[in-house]
């Protein structure tokens, strides 16, 4: 019996240290461009230091990968004016903070934190260091020195619906939802819309897998919406397992974050990209230049940070139409997905007829629209 | 009725990477050995057998390169814990850290890689069997390789001599020693066994189950195999029942999401757990039963000279 028991505690205990040792590694900095050290010409200014925190490894093909995108395409637009830097896989705990005021005393003048857990550890670090300027993507809160950005996902996610209308043979579509979270769950309303504008009869099916990245987890979840009859599927998750499942399966499905065309070349009918470098070259202009401010932004396919990319050959042309449609409309401003009317899964109007979302509207959607099948977590 | 078929089918395919894990850290336990390095060890043979796949076209290069790499990792730490006594526990953990990290140190370049297509797979005539076929004849090879392991476990545990002094060296390796064995290289074996098992588990995930390599894709399958082989009180039949019980709970609670049942979603992840656990915690309740199983000198070093 005491040798069970020790047996068990040591098990316990090494799991617990499992866990904290895992969090803890791989946080030296890697400085990607080699520093110019040494200065050639005195006169010429220090260059800007700028770093970014990525929740993820830079090879998750999705998320953080596009964020590092758009640090390249920071160093392609400034040159030698700019040195980069990422510390990969920080946690969204404490070791953030750690991280962060890392970056700060190291001497970079622009931080960028790319996932909405670095908010609280931010702010922190943000009022202790009044000369460095914060970007916190997908956050809401702010200081003199610290800012948010994000982008307009579900611009994609309504133009992957508009596809996955027209191309499903059983009008059910499918969702692997990470964290049910207004994000997330405007998103998922915003393909079943989409869907809805070329086939009333859509259906959405939405299984949550509670994580962002979990491949083994994504695959079974993919497995169940494809065996309850979705034909379809679309992810709001972070790696390309859904894709690779429909792939298999026999199923069409989406990219998501970045262009994953080469996971599934069959099974891809277009990718929802986000491309972060057009903010992330804005951001950095105007702290060379000494124009940054606080404030928020959102941009979406406006300001070119949204876009749906290699759609499929087997697409109709007057789908292919209908997209550019909905990409020149949303450029000029004269079209916003959300106009109303809007009903909910209950039946009833959640936006009249002829009303745009506002921004305020849209940060706290926390029901389904009428398509959408189940509940959302935690709902009442 | 078509759906409890696909259900059932991707129970059996969600089993299986846990099935082969947890019979080949059996083996080890029955040994004597406990080797907390299997998360760690699944990875660098999920790398190893993908990156293989991606050069030669071949899935079974590709599981032999993911045993491959299970069984040299394995017989790294059996060395480290046989011979050199180091604690088990610490060197297991420190395997499991360093697969964790090299896994995705190698695998970098191969992020953005995919496997090319395979057909897949069925067996003929039987295949074609409504609702049974469609449940059960349409599984990857690996699949039935994993029935077929289990009852080869079972068979060569409890039906053959070497078993039986595989079992002795788990329960008494001085007495195994005093007759003769060569303990040493006895736990060697069954650990490399064990860690190439655990290799081909890692490989079916990297291949078949997921096919891509991300890092940290194992995402803590190697610790539920290690909790698994406990909680079926080392007994090879409930080792693979326990691990049907997870993949097929795990597939019911996202069915049942996806047919918009209302329970709440943290709830259902826990599903799989909690009937696990509950499961095999009934039918080994017997306390008397767990004494007989539990090799009685697991996690304990041999000093053949003391």
């Amino acid at each position: 019996m005491t040798s069970k028991r020790a047996l068990l505690a040591a098990g316990l205990s090494a799991a617990l240290l499992a866990t904290l040792v895992g969090c803890g590694k791989k946080e030296e900095p890697k400085k990607e461009a080699a520093a110019p050290a040494a200065a050639p010409a005195p006169a010429k200014p220090e260059p800007l230091k700028i770093a970014f925190a990525y929740v993820g490894p830079v090879g998750d093909g999705g998320w953080t990968f596009a964020h590092d995108n758009g640090r390249k395409a920071i160093e392609k637009e400034f040159g030698d004016k700019v040195v980069t830097s990422f510390v990969e896989k920080v946690p969204e705990s404490a070791d953030a903070e750690r991280v962060i005021r890392d970056m700060a005393s190291q001497g970079n003048k622009l931080i960028f934190g790319t996932t909405f857990g670095y908010m609280e550890p931010m702010l922190k670090v943000a009022a202790d260091n009044k000369g460095v300027k914060f970007e916190h993507a997908t956050g809401y809160k702010t200081a003199e020195n610290m800012r948010t950005y994000d982008s307009r996902t579900y611009e994609g996610a309504y133009m992957a619906g508009v596809i996955a209308g027209k191309m499903t043979k059983t009008n059910t579509l499918g969702v692997v939802g990470s964290i049910p979270i207004p994000e997330v769950i405007r998103n998922i309303n915003s393909f079943t819309m989409g869907a809805q504008t070329v086939n009333p009869k859509i259906k959405t099916k939405v299984v949550w897998v509670g994580e962002w990245f979990n491949p083994p987890k994504e695959t079974e979840a993919a497995t169940a919406l494809i065996n309850g009859g979705a034909d379809v599927l679309m992810q709001n998750t972070d790696s390309s397992a859904v894709l690779q499942t429909a792939e298999k399966m026999g199923k069409r499905a989406f990219g998501w974050d970045s262009d994953m065309t080469a996971y599934g070349p069959k099974a891809h009918l277009g990718s929802a990209v986000i491309n972060w470098g057009p903010y992330y070259v804005k951001a950095t202009r105007e702290a060379l230049e000494g124009k940054w401010a606080t404030g928020s932004a959102w941009w979406g396919v406006k300001e070119g940070a949204i876009e749906m990319v290699n759609v499929a050959a087997d697409v109709p042309a007057d789908t292919k139409a209908k997209i550019d449609e909905i990409k020149a409309g949303l450029k000029s401003g004269s079209f916003h997905p959300w106009t109303g009317p809007i009903v909910g899964q209950d039946g009833k109007e959640v936006l009249a007829k002829g009303v745009v979302a506002d921004d305020k509207f849209l940060g706290g959607v926390k029901f389904y629209v009428k398509g959408v099948e189940g509940k959302v977590p935690g709902d009442k | 009725m078509n759906e409890f078929a696909l259900l059932l089918a991707a129970t059996l395919n969600a089993g299986t990477v846990l099935a082969i894990a947890a019979l080949g850290l059996l083996i080890n336990e029955k040994a004597g050995i406990v080797n907390l390095g299997a998360e760690g060890i699944m990875l660098c043979a999920a790398i190893a057998g993908f990156a293989a796949v991606v050069h030669t076209g071949n899935d079974w290069v590709g599981f032999l390169a993911g045993a491959g790499a299970g069984a040299l990792l394995a017989s790294i730490f059996g060395v480290l814990v046989i011979w050199l006594n180091t604690n088990q526990y610490a060197t297991g953990l420190a395997l499991s850290l360093f697969g964790v990290g090299f896994s995705a140190f190698a695998g970098v370049k191969y992020v953005q890689e995919k496997l090319p297509e395979r057909p897949n797979f069925a067996i003929p005539l039987l295949s074609d069997i409504p609702l049974v076929g469609t449940a059960i004849f349409k599984q990857h090879p690996i699949v039935y390789f994993t029935v077929l392991l289990a009852v080869g476990i079972v068979w060569f545990l409890y039906r053959t001599r070497s078993g039986l002094v595989l079992r002795s060296v788990g329960e008494s390796p001085e007495s195994a020693h005093a007759l003769g064995y060569p303990v040493r290289r006895i736990r060697l074996l069954a650990v490399v066994v064990g860690g190439a098992l655990c290799g081909v588990a890692g490989a079916y995930l990297s291949i078949i189950y997921t096919p891509l390599w991300v890092e940290g894709m194992v995402a803590g399958k190697g610790w539920i195999a290690l909790a698994l082989t406990t909680f079926a009180t080392w007994r090879p039949a409930r080792v693979l029942l326990g691990a049907y019980l997870f993949g097929g709970v795990t597939m019911l609670q996202f069915a049942l999401q996806s047919r918009g049942v209302e329970i709440s979603e943290q709830l259902l992840s826990m599903l799989p757990y909690v009937a696990t656990i509950v499961v095999l915690a009934l039918i080994s309740r017997n306390p008397a039963w767990i004494r007989v199983n539990m090799p009685a000198s697991l996690g304990r070093p041999f000093y053949p000279n003391a």
